[in-house]
């Protein structure tokens, strides 16, 4: 009776799940996100990260967006096309979208936004081998390529390909310097922007005059900066905020998960794909011996630090492509927890106890940003113990001081973590090519890390249109520089979108992009 | 006059010399702009760092760079914050108003109520309210003011949920309208009292302390003979002599009272300039943070020529030794 009885109900629960799930979007209501920082200015096409992403997809729509199963869907683009050998994409755009302004998006638009990323922006394979932009008509742009360059699409995406009006930003010799970037902005997204206080708060309001007919849903959304990750939890649990993201301490996740109104998601992280690992220079003695990093990364019990560590809110990762992504590892070494395979590798290499029982003597940096970091320096100190390695942790006084330690190859190892950004054209080679050892650059082959072999795969994969091979010479890569060991993979960072599911309908978690795609589907219920 | 004359130009010297000992500790700091934008972009290249330093200066000698600041801080130009892309002076000026709102609300009302509260236990040092005074006081000035300001949150926000988390104003509230400046206040209560929790205590103890000492000295004893009542004796002779103490301390910690706001405002987001220092400071602005500290020089230089002015207004005896 009482099985039959439970039966009944989750049955009911379910229909009613079903019945709020085919629930038709409602017009109006104002949104209100919180973050911990706020960004200086929202132009995407002058820097990335995801303080100008959040808000700059939702003032500046781009050419294509995606699902949440990597296939690229139109957006400012009605349709592309590549050809069939891979050096002309040709992107043909709808004729009813607008900028906030009233001026109409045209070929012209599209050619200086994307010259605007190749001069301007951080990550620069992403157009690197667009060598000339046509705009046959007002509607066509071409884009010719020295090289196929698969990753294109991705690149045309999110805050990684919007495109911003020549008429604003075309007169100007420094657009870094433009007032438009922050205050006034003229855009095409879905919002526009009404008011903007540094450091404060941005409000941002329905565009009327949106190209895709019937969105965005909502009036307004309030982007409220709250850097205290205890005040963003009341804030939730109060209903003061309907959504947060990139929430990642384990403690705070799960106080909110006591919560009936609020929805935990790790969806919407696939495409940023954040990974944290142990990175060693492997122009260091002893990391210039590839057994003692593969030593290293044996004696790390990696399920200890995403259950542990990190609450079981993080997942595991074996390999350079974030587990979420079509390219993720498959085949790899996971570097099972094996305490005497590494001692053994250890005395293989040379390294063997002295006096004190210890083999090898070395540091620890760690990004000083909280308490995780600073745990899992410690549990990888506690951990190489036990193989006979004396760690020294070194703590950095900030974050620059950090990035400017490890940039400059200043390190012996260190925790860091890396985004994938998409395409691995644009976030995993520069961690692996013998071509990116640029110091005093932040998140580049830091490692130093030498491999021909990875070297041409890598070339070969950044080309490759068909997505099965390409797919397979990304496994091939990933199996070659697990097997080096440059870095002791460890987890996926563990980022969790909040939100009230009384209040928000459609959250934008359903797209790679997460939270750094347009809001034009969600609404208030 | 002459002395008018003398400590200005003291103030000036002072300021300059803040100026370049700012920017040579400043520069020293690991890491500049070009590193918190690649760091916040979550990579870079080494072209588009080059031309982020070359648009703000950076590419130039260290001696070129303090020379032209210095020369832009003579004209009264604090420089472009790097992050916000907004001139400085109008960055500090759009916090002056939350900080001071915060600050002299905090000041006013410790200062205040812990005199009064220092007065009235002066009377019976062996009261109960006395005892109470003393408690407070221990208590106020020992606990931290981050774990006063949460105690607070967890009382009024999360279990009595009748105050505000964090900010200055909900921001969809239309501006300039009575309940914008109602939501405002409602805002202020909680760092307010978070703030005004550390002075009060200090302000009450030193108030009891300063008016025992007088009403125990002779002229007390004469105005009592003279056959005055207690409440003439305490308001008018008392009180007069024990507040200058409280006028001097008072002076001393309206400049350091900007650092105990930053905590404060941190913890409840309020849009003031300590946050902006605290910010800046992690974020590598240069400008930024060379402008608050060389605005918070003028503020300490100021309020110390106000403190020696009000000392003059209360006290005959300064008025006249430095006249002489």
């Amino acid at each position: 009776m009482r099985k039959l009885l439970v039966a009944l109900i989750s049955a009911a629960l379910s229909l009613a799940a079903a019945a709020t799930a085919t629930a038709e979007p409602k017009q109006g209501g104002t949104l209100t996100f919180s973050y911990r920082i706020i960004a200086g200015h929202f132009n995407p096409a002058i820097a990335s990260g995801t303080p100008t992403g959040i808000p700059g997809t939702q003032l500046f729509a781009a050419l294509l967006r995606f699902d949440d199963q990597w296939n690229p869907q139109p957006y400012l683009a009605e349709s592309w096309e590549i050809s069939d050998d891979g050096r002309k994409v040709t992107v043909k755009l709808r004729d009813n979208a607008r900028f906030h302004d009233g001026h109409p998006i045209t070929s012209e638009d599209v050619k200086f936004s994307i010259e605007t990323y190749q001069q301007q922006h951080p990550f620069k394979p992403m157009y690197a081998p667009v060598q000339s932009i046509d705009t046959p008509d007002p509607l066509t742009a071409v884009f010719n390529l020295s090289d196929p360059h698969p990753a294109i699409l991705l690149a045309f995406s999110s805050q990684l390909g919007v495109i911003i009006p020549k008429h604003v930003y075309g007169d100007t010799d420094n657009i870094r310097k433009h007032p438009q970037n922050s205050q006034d902005v003229v855009g095409s997204g879905p919002f526009k922007l009404k008011e903007f206080k540094p450091g404060e708060y941005i409000i941002m309001e329905r565009n009327d005059d949106y190209f895709l007919e019937g969105r965005p849903y909502l009036d307004r959304i309030v982007y409220k900066k709250i850097s205290e990750t205890t005040s963003r939890v009341i804030s939730l649990e109060k209903n003061d905020v309907d959504m947060t993201a990139f929430e990642s301490d384990a403690e705070f996740l799960n106080r909110l998960k006591k919560n009936g109104h609020l929805t935990l998601t790790p969806d919407g992280y696939s495409a940023i794909g954040p990974l944290e690992w142990l990175a060693f220079n492997t122009r260091n003695e002893p990391f210039d011996d590839k057994r003692v990093r593969q030593a290293f990364a044996y004696a790390l019990d990696k399920e200890f630090i995403v259950n542990v560590l990190y609450g079981g809110y993080a997942q595991r990762s074996t390999g350079p492509i974030h587990p979420g992504s079509v390219f993720g590892p498959k085949d790899v070494n996971p570097y099972r927890l094996d305490l005497e395979k590494a001692k053994a590798l250890l005395d293989e290499a040379g390294y063997k106890p002295d006096g004190d029982g210890i083999r090898v003597r070395t540091t620890l940096d760690f990004i000083p940003a909280g308490g995780a970091w600073k745990r899992k320096a410690e549990y990888v100190k506690a951990q190489l113990k036990k193989i006979g390695v004396d760690v020294t942790i070194k703590a950095s006084a900030d974050f620059r001081g950090w990035l400017k330690t490890v940039s400059n190859h200043e390190f012996d190892m260190t925790l860091d973590s890396v985004f994938n950004w998409g395409d691995p054209v644009i976030g995993v080679h520069r961690t692996y090519q013998s071509t990116n050892i640029r110091k005093g650059v932040p998140w580049h082959n830091t490692q130093q890390f030498q491999n021909a072999e990875v070297d041409a795969v890598m070339e070969q994969a950044g080309k490759e249109l068909d997505q099965e091979k390409r797919k397979a010479l990304y496994q091939e890569m990933q199996r070659l520089v697990v097997a080096e060991a440059p870095i002791a993979f460890l987890h996926t960072s563990p980022y969790h979108t909040v939100y009230n599911h009384e209040r928000v309908g459609n959250p934008p978690v359903k797209s790679i992009w997460g939270v750094c795609s347009p809001w034009d589907e969600v609404y208030i219920k | 006059m002459t002395v008018i004359v003398h400590r200005l130009l003291n103030a000036v010297g002072l300021l300059l010399a803040v100026v370049v000992f700012n920017f040579i500790l400043l520069s020293m700091v690991p890491g500049d702009i070009a590193d918190t934008l690649a760091g916040e972009s979550g990579g870079a290249s080494a072209e588009v760092m080059a031309e982020i330093r070359r648009t703000y200066g950076l590419d130039q000698p260290f001696h070129i760079q303090l020379a032209t600041y210095v020369g832009k801080v003579a004209r009264g130009d604090l420089g472009m914050s790097y992050y916000f892309n907004l001139p400085v002076s109008e960055l500090i000026l759009g916090r002056v108003a939350p900080t001071l709102l915060l600050v002299v609300t905090a000041l006013v009302l410790a200062i205040l109520i812990g005199t009064l509260f220092g007065v009235i236990a002066s009377r019976k040092p062996n009261g109960a309210f006395s005892h109470f005074v003393t408690v407070l006081a221990l208590v106020g000035f020992s606990a931290p003011v981050f774990w006063t300001a949460f105690l607070l949150i967890v009382l009024f926000v999360a279990m009595l949920e009748i105050m505000p988390l964090s900010g200055l104003v909900d921001p969809t509230t239309p501006r300039g309208t009575l309940a914008w400046y109602l939501d405002v206040l409602h805002h202020l209560f909680l760092p307010v009292l978070s703030l005004s929790s550390i002075y009060l205590a200090a302000y009450s103890r030193l108030a009891r302390a300063s008016m025992m000492d007088v009403l125990g000295s002779d002229f007390i004893r004469t105005a009592r003979a003279k056959g005055l009542g207690e409440t003439s004796v305490t308001c008018k002779h008392a009180l007069r002599n024990a507040v200058i103490p409280v006028i001097t301390i008072a002076g001393l910690q309206f400049s350091h009272i900007f650092s105990g706001a930053v905590v404060v405002e941190t913890v409840f987001t309020w849009p003031g300039l300590g946050t902006l220092a605290f910010e800046s400071i992690l974020r590598g602005d240069t400008p930024a943070i060379m402008g608050i500290l060389f605005f918070s020089a003028m503020i300490v230089i100021v309020v110390n020529l106000l403190t020696d002015l009000a000392y003059r207004i209360v006290d005959p005896r300064i008025r006249s030794a430095r006249n002489a």
